[in-house]
């Protein structure tokens, strides 16, 4: 009988030959990346209490992307603790200041199909667009990765996921998520949402990570799209050589899934999710009639700001003006995309429009930085999650969108479907 | 571990991780992060809390965010057991981690605030002394029950570790 990617994933991980779901496995870690916000400032303190340290530096990569750059002498602190973590126990990768984590694992060549890898943060997910394994857990487990290597799991059933046909114009993968966390629902957790059909395929990368990094939204273990061509491309452009047996990471055609879906992507429309949270979701369109006015417009976050979401709000505020009582504020995903940003004209384009270009870090997006939301404040935003306070204020209100949907709202002062301002 | 009886708190369906530790607290230590949690569905829970009390729920109770500190409010508040329907995957294996148990209980609903509840995450019992409703359900999983037992995931490593079960890297000087 056929086997899912999971499965020959975590039979690989675990030394066994083939693994059924619903069996509880242990499962050694190849790549364990922790961050700022649960990383060293929680895990160090148990690693003195358990008078040990780290099973392998090469493996355990450290992100500084949460509390950056310092606001506050909290942060600072917590940031210099980082940096003080990595210089202790020799720690081989450390980022900086360089970027959101997700994104920098896919940038710097980490992620190979066929790998385990494990999160301190849960969109780790958006990993799984190389093929691989990658979840996110608590700082508390990550503390057991960081020392033992290892962690234990029940192998997942998978949710086959296939969408065929073209995107029309002002449509993105957000949508699709947005689309899916209303019609799948957040309560999908230990298992796996599998992605296809001839849709994923024409997508690149960084459109495919919007897919696995919200199949968190969905409350699943993780997402996984199978590797082709355009992966390996994606591993090469990191630096890295793809493993010779990249291209055999997939499911079976005959292998056994707990759900099968299908979805026509040319009658998708622009999605957006009311607060409070991913599955409030409708089109865009429906939001119009209320005139719902728009106190903050937010780019960024791993999901949301990286060189193909700037192009889409560039599009957008090409030869426009954020509305007068609205402001837009962009924090791209990475210092790479920043640079690439600047280089191609995207951020000039967003600044002469009215737009502000904040520092590189997860921020707005988890009430952690620059571009908070007050009391009965409305923002629309990039990001992935819209729970109550998530973004500051506990009376305040986030709509999620796509980039193109952001920027329109931006520029319309409320929320609007961008295909208006595309046509 | 034994039985724990306490007051129960009632909360709904989909009661996230960003409510159970407000992002805007997160450079905060656990005893801030604490008085926070859930504050924004019931303000009365932090401040009113009582070690051994138990908290039911209904469906995806944890739902979102990778943060501890959702889970570690509930174990430094010394909750004494969490009913839910169902549980997002990451809030689950942290509560077990810090070593509350947290079982699946379908019957949330026959469960109302303040009722007395009494919970044996061993034998896999919940008694409703207020209503007198007795139930069943699905113990600890068992390659979690040392772990448990234990009070969480540190002091399993810690035994394992002293034991000289388990291989690490060493502390560098």
């Amino acid at each position: 009988m056929g086997e899912t990617l999971i499965q020959k994933i975590m039979a690989r991980a675990s030394g066994n030959k083939s693994v059924t779901p619903g069996e509880i496995v242990t499962c050694d870690v190849d790549l364990a990346m922790i961050l700022d916000s649960g990383g060293p400032r929680k895990i160090w303190p148990r690693l003195e209490q358990l008078g040990v340290g780290v099973y392998d530096n090469e493996k355990v990569v450290v992100v500084a992307d949460h509390f950056v750059p310092a606001a506050d002498p909290q942060s600072a602190a917590i940031l210099k603790l980082t940096r003080d973590f990595v210089k202790k126990f020799d720690i081989k990768h450390f980022y900086d200041m360089e970027g959101i984590c997700h994104v920098l694992m896919a940038e710097n060549g980490h992620l190979q199909p066929g790998m385990f890898c494990c999160g301190g943060d849960s969109h780790s997910t958006m990993g799984g667009a190389f093929g691989c394994y990658m979840a996110g857990f608590g700082a508390i487990e990550m503390s057991g990765v960081v020392v033992t290597g290892n962690i234990w799991s029940v192998v997942p059933e998978t949710i086959k996921v296939d969408w065929s046909g073209s995107f029309g114009d002002g449509v993105a993968a957000k949508d699709v998520m947005l689309f899916l966390a209303r019609e799948l629902g957040m309560e999908n957790a230990f298992k796996v949402v599998e992605y296809g059909g001839p849709t994923i395929r024409d997508m690149s990368m960084m459109e495919r990570m919007v897919l696995t990094n919200m199949a968190a939204e969905l409350g699943a273990e993780t997402g996984l799209i199978a590797p082709d061509e355009i992966t390996l491309e994606a591993i090469r452009a990191g630096g890295t050589e793809p493993a010779a047996d990249a291209l055999e990471w997939r499911s079976d055609d005959d292998a056994t899934f707990c759900a099968e879906h299908s979805f026509d992507a040319s009658t998708l429309a622009p999605q957006v999710a009311a607060p409070h949270k991913p599955s409030n979701s409708a089109p865009a369109e429906d939001y119009e009639k209320d005139q719902i006015h728009v106190d903050q417009a937010y780019i960024g976050a791993c999901v949301g700001a990286k060189l193909t979401d700037l192009h889409m709000v560039a599009s957008v505020l090409k030869g426009r003006q954020v509305k007068s009582g609205t402001r837009l504020m962009v924090a791209p995903s990475s210092k790479k995309i920043m640079t690439e940003a600047a280089a191609d004209g995207t951020l000039a384009t967003i600044t002469e429009a009215g737009g502000l270009i904040l520092p590189s870090g997860c921020g707005a997006c988890a009430g952690l930085g620059a571009g908070i939301i007050a009391d009965g404040e409305v923002c629309i935003s990039s990001t992935n999650r819209n729970f109550q306070g998530r973004m500051g204020s506990n009376e305040s209100f986030v709509y999620l969108g796509s980039p193109y949907t952001v920027a329109a709202a931006a520029v319309a002062g409320h929320i609007v479907d961008p295909r208006e301002l595309l046509s | 571990m034994s039985a724990v009886t306490g007051k129960a708190w009632v909360f709904g369906d989909e009661i996230n991780s960003d409510v159970m530790a407000p992002g805007i607290y997160f450079k905060e230590s656990v005893e801030v992060m604490a008085r926070h949690c859930l504050e924004a569905v019931d303000p009365d829970f932090a401040p009113n809390v009582q070690p051994g009390d138990i908290v039911v729920a209904g469906r995806a109770f944890g739902v979102g965010s990778a943060r501890e500190q959702a889970a570690l409010s509930f174990a430094h508040m010394k909750v004494g057991a969490i009913l839910a329907k169902s549980y997002a995957r990451i809030f689950y294996r942290n509560m077990l981690n810090f070593g509350v148990p947290a079982l699946i209980f379908p019957e949330a609903d026959e469960i109302n605030a303040k009722d007395e509840v009494t919970v044996d995450a061993i034998a896999g019992t919940v008694e409703n002394k207020t209503t007198g409703k007795s139930y069943s359900v699905s113990p600890i999983p068992e390659h979690l029950m040392e772990m448990i037992s234990m009070g969480g995931l540190m002091p399993y490593l810690k035994k394992k570790i002293d034991a000289g079960e388990l291989k690490t890297g060493a502390m560098p000087r």
